[in-house]
């Protein structure tokens, strides 16, 4: 859950409830609707993959992600990224793309790299809007493509600033 | 998405346990940064992945610009931060006898703003004002925190501790039952922890940006559904006094990353 | 455009043909466009889209930047130290945003 992502429906609130404790929550009248677009957002994402991908096979393997197994916040989320490859003018990774599930937007990044990166291996930082699948694609310079794919669990952080 | 009860329960359990109130041994004392996760410590400690080492930055060059009615930068005065400014952070706020309170570090920049610069004071959580205290903060990484011994600072460290073992707010709860007495508890998913000020300005990824010890008090403050005060107010520095002496000898961090 | 704060880590010295590792960070609000305001507005969009490193005037990393790119992008990737020169690193983005940032190094 970031700040940057939240849309209306799953703004965190601190709730008063009657034994006076705190919650943190999102609206619960929004939550089915939220479940609706996890759904049409997971075809995003499906749709984003074809894209890229074509009608070529995706086999898991050679690339491998890296996420925390517990995000401490959706605001930046550590990423690597490291794909097997001798990276020569014959044989390198042209492209790696990083989609999500449930955030807005399916895309995240695309690294462009050749030859002369010596080596597959990159970091970045990534938010993430709730707990979710992130998967990443090589693609070769023969033309196939590879994925990884990652379940991430994200928790909130605690005393937050009214916004 | 985490669940009510879940949060519900562990705030029950704060509340239950709040008799006893025991300042945390000094062998036990840790800082926010111990229980992060390797990731986020990683973030902290590689410079240039370091966000706040960006406001570090501005804050060098600010160091060395010109400004106000006397055309003066701070460097015109106090040369190279590096020797000047080393320790300054660790040992801030401090009591200040000739106006007869406590003054926090981003209060004592601005006082060389106004009467040494002759310009205007930079706002509270301002850009600027966050790269200079984050430029000298950064002097003292590293070095022990250390708060001066007289009775202006005692009587200091004893208004903020008032404040921080007060039940406050609607939730009825004080600073003390989460970060003295639940510190090894979780909140929502994430670790309580002992509320240590090791690492300010820090950069939060909550917040996405670099900010002040007052600016994440008062994020618990508004947590436990209380009358929060302003930017500067003489409380939340004292409090800010109070957690330094709570924290004396242990490591500056400046800039901190936290969750 | 507020002006922006850059950090770059490239080793100063490699030797020829040596893997080296390229650490960038720059301070970037990245506003996704889906946040509303106070009002309940949108906010527009103001993210760095696009991120492109030269070595020698030749490029050799390229980064395309959605949204779900974290606040202050950091990225890290590799290059081969092929020879003496400077490697450019350069950002832009909506609003008209650009900065650029260049280092020496030399290769032996
Ligand atoms: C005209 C000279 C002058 C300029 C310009 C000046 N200062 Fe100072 N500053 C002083 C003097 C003198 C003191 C110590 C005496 C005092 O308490 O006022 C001091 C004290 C300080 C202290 C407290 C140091 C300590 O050991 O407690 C800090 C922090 C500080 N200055 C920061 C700054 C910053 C940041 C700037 C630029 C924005 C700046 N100063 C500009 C003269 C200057
Ligand atoms: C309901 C429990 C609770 C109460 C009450 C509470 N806090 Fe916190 N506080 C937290 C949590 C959770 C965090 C986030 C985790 C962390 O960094 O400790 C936090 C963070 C902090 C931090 C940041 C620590 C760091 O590593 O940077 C400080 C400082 C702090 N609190 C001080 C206070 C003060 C002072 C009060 C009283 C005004 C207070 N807290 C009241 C739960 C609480």
């Amino acid at each position: 859950m970031t700040e940057l992502l939240t849309t209306a429906v799953t703004r965190r609130r601190f709730l008063i409830g009657a034994g006076g404790a705190v919650m943190v929550m999102a609206a619960p009248s929004a939550r089915a609707q939220f479940v609706a677009e996890g759904e049409a957002r997971s075809a995003a994402m499906r749709a984003a993959i074809k894209a890229i991908v074509g009608e070529n096979s995706l086999p898991q393997g050679r690339i491998k992600i890296e996420l925390p197994p517990l995000v401490e916040n959706g605001n930046a989320v550590p990423l690597s990224i490291a794909v097997e490859s001798p990276m020569t003018d014959a044989d390198h990774v042209k492209a790696i793309h990083v989609f999500t599930e449930k955030n807005p937007q399916p895309n995240v990044a695309v690294f462009q790299l050749g030859p002369r990166a010596g080596t597959a291996d990159i970091q970045t930082r990534m938010r993430l809007a709730d707990t979710q699948l992130v998967v990443a694609v090589a693609e070769m310079s023969d033309g196939s493509f590879w994925r990884d794919e990652v379940e991430v669990v994200v928790t909130l952080a605690a005393c937050l600033e009214e916004s | 998405m985490i669940s009510r009860w879940r949060i519900a329960a562990a705030l029950a359990v704060i509340g239950a346990t709040f008799p006893a109130i025991a300042e945390i041994p000094m062998s036990e004392r840790k800082s926010g940064y111990d229980f992060m996760g390797k990731q986020t410590q990683a973030m902290q400690d590689d410079d240039t992945a370091n966000a706040g080492m960006l406001w570090v930055l501005d804050g060098e060059a600010l160091w060395k610009r010109h400004a106000g009615a006397a055309n003066k930068s701070c460097a015109d005065c106090h040369g190279d931060a590096s020797a000047s400014m080393k320790g300054v952070a660790a040992r801030y706020p401090a009591f200040s006898p000739a106006l007869g309170r406590a003054v926090n570090l981003e209060q004592r920049i601005n006082s060389c703003r106004a009467e040494r610069q002759q310009a205007k004071p930079l706002a509270y959580e301002s850009k600027d004002l966050l790269a200079l205290t984050a430029f000298i903060g950064r002097q003292s990484r590293g070095l022990p925190i250390t708060v001066a011994d007289d009775a202006g600072t005692r009587k200091a460290i004893e208004s903020g501790r008032a404040t921080f073992t007060r039940r406050q707010g609607q939730l009825n709860l004080s600073c003390a039952q989460c970060h003295d007495d639940n510190w090894s508890g979780r909140l929502a998913g994430a670790p309580v922890t002992q509320g240590q000020p090791t690492g300010y300005p820090i950069y939060r990824l909550e917040w996405q940006n670099l900010g002040s010890l007052q600016r994440r008090l008062r994020n618990c403050l508004t947590g436990i559904r209380t009358i929060v005060p302003a930017l500067g107010a003489q409380e939340l520095v004292e409090l800010e006094l109070y957690l330094m002496w709570r924290a004396r000898g242990m490591t500056l961090e400046t800039p901190g990353v936290r969750p | 455009m507020a002006a922006a704060r850059a950090l770059i880590n490239v080793p100063p010295k490699a030797r020829r043909g040596e893997v080296i590792g390229i650490k960038s960070l720059i301070s970037h609000e990245m506003e996704t466009g889906f946040r509303p305001n106070a009002t309940g507005q949108l906010i527009p969009r103001n993210i760095i889209k696009e991120f492109v490193c030269t070595y020698n005037g030749v490029e050799v990393f390229r980064a395309e930047f959605f949204p779900a790119v974290s606040a202050n992008p950091f990225v890290s990737f590799t290059t081969r130290a092929t020879e003496s020169g400077t490697i450019t690193m350069t950002w832009t983005g909506d609003n008209g945003f650009h900065a650029s940032e260049s280092v020496a190094i030399t290769v032996e």
